[in-house]
């Protein structure tokens, strides 16, 4: 009754295991060790997660730690390359040598799905996934960072920048 | 005056049973955590000290659904059985020989029934029908089975429970649970002379309060939640309650009838103050009574939950003619020794 055929038991079992209490025994051993190892818990809002570089979090802009000027150059492909639109990117002239600037650049981190296209494609490697996944919102609004909450010293980002000069 | 006396004393155990079961909830949680690499609950207090007063206000603010079809009175009344049920079988366990209060000898019992034993599986076996009272009452498919599943999982146990008993019964002749642990002596334990029929009687205490690997009448995988998929708040509350009150009752029991109650080796009881005498016994009979309530837990975090036909075979095929064995096996070996 109840086996359908389908079952696949272990039929050379010995008189010792199918006498089934020292089996159960054994299982209350294991069970006992458990109780005794180190626990994988991690205490979350006390103990954080550090990313390794490889990890894709929040995009933000490299601004440079000399002069302090964003690195973009507003051509707009990261906008063109993001797969959810995302991204709004508006140019504005500069009497920089870049000669072009963002004048507006906002990522929308609802629409965002963290694939890193806009890292891959950028020219000038002036936008990057940094480490941060504590993105958290009480209002659509608040979801779109503009270029006041995007804008990062390259100082902040030396391990992704590290990882791509390796990997990329 | 003897009203008044046993009436403190069903206040005192009362009261503390009921707080033993809110931390037994949070020692449970702690054993699974722990037997699964995890910590468990920490935030509520110092190392979590105070969650069971967070659980307990968590449940008694919820609202108490009744179904819109259920009948309403049943469905009231199933917990206070289960509760009740649970509660008054502790009347009987001796929880340490006797005090002496101005002259005068208080038993650490709450009544000396001179048919302890039978009263415990009176008892035990009243408290299927909270469970299947709630599984017809709620007018629910899965709370109809959790109840189906229980009365006659209880049928099936209740059976080689007495049974097992009845080998401890015939050593020491008598069926008062104070006198079976005087009979037991510092060292004679009856596991000594019964772990066949000690086998048996844990096998069925673990079916006989519905915990893993005999739960089928919960069995939240198939029957969401069992007989009390539709209770909730403090009502769910009771039947909880009742679980743990009934985990501590047959931990108790088995203390009582396989570990000596009491008694501790090399103490000499009647060597010491008769108070200090009884404060000790009731700290070893707690402290074992603790211990056996943790391999409850053990247990229930070790093994896989049965299947219903493997239940079936288990209480039937192999309990029941083990006890049948292990009663025939004493009386043999008792008429031997005449």
């Amino acid at each position: 009754m109840g086996n359908n055929g389908n079952v696949n038991r272990k039929k050379d079992m010995t008189l010792w295991e199918k006498l089934y209490f020292p089996e159960i025994l054994h299982g209350m051993g294991i069970t006992l060790r458990a109780f005794f190892r180190p626990k994988f818990t991690r205490q979350y809002p006390e103990e954080r997660w550090v990313p390794p570089p490889v990890f894709r979090g929040r995009p933000v802009l490299v601004v440079e730690d000399e002069t302090g000027v964003e690195r973009c150059v507003a051509c707009g492909l990261c906008a063109r390359v993001c797969p959810s639109l995302a991204i709004q990117v508006q140019a504005a002239e500069t009497e920089l040598d870049k000669e072009r600037y963002p004048e507006l650049f906002e990522i929308n981190m609802l629409r965002c799905i963290f694939c890193g296209f806009c890292e891959e494609v950028c020219p000038e490697e002036a936008i990057i996934m940094s480490k941060d996944y504590e993105l958290n919102f009480s209002d659509p609004k608040e979801a779109i960072y503009g270029k006041d909450r995007l804008l990062t010293p390259a100082s902040q980002l030396s391990d992704r920048l590290a990882f791509l000069k390796q990997y990329r | 005056m003897i009203a008044l006396i046993a009436l403190i004393k069903i206040i005192v155990v009362v009261l503390v049973i009921l707080g033993t079961v809110a931390y037994l909830v949070l020692l449970e949680r702690k054993v699974s955590a722990y037997m699964q690499d995890r910590i468990g609950p920490n935030r509520v207090g110092p190392k979590g000290l105070f969650q069971p007063f967070a659980d307990i206000l968590k449940l008694v603010l919820k609202e108490m659904i009744v179904p819109e079809n259920a009948n309403g009175f049943i469905h009231a009344l199933a917990p206070v059985i289960s509760i009740t049920v649970a509660l008054a079988a502790l009347a009987v366990i001796p929880f340490g020989n006797y005090i002496v209060i101005g002259g005068q000898k208080i038993s650490l019992m709450i009544a000396n029934v001179n048919i302890g034993v039978l009263y415990i599986l009176a008892m035990s076996s009243l408290g299927v029908y909270g469970i299947t009272l709630s599984g017809w009452a709620s007018n629910n498919k899965y709370s109809l089975l959790g109840g189906l599943r229980s009365s006659a999982q209880m049928i099936s146990y209740e059976l080689s429970l007495g049974l097992s008993i009845i080998g401890v019964l015939m050593i020491d002749g008598t069926l008062q649970l104070d006198k079976i642990v005087q009979a037991q002596g510092a060292w004679l334990w009856n596991i000594v002379f019964q772990p066949l029929g000690f086998l048996v009687f844990v096998t069925a205490a673990f079916a006989e309060t519905n915990r893993l690997p005999f739960d089928l009448p919960e069995a939240e995988p198939e029957l969401v939640g069992g007989y009390h998929t539709e209770y909730s708040g403090m009502r769910w509350g009771l039947f909880f309650l009742s679980e743990y009150t009934n985990m501590i009752v047959s931990s108790a029991l088995i203390v009582t009838l396989y570990f000596g109650g009491w008694s501790l080796p090399y103490v000499n009881y009647t060597a010491m103050l008769p108070n200090m005498a009884a404060l000790l016994q009731v700290v070893t009979f707690l402290a074992k009574t603790g211990i056996m309530i943790f391999v409850f837990m053990w247990v229930r975090w070790t093994l896989p939950r049965f299947r219903y036909d493997q239940l079936m075979n288990v209480g039937w095929k192999i309990m029941l003619p083990l006890a049948i064995l292990n009663l025939l096996g004493t009386g043999a070996v008792m008429l031997a020794l005449k």
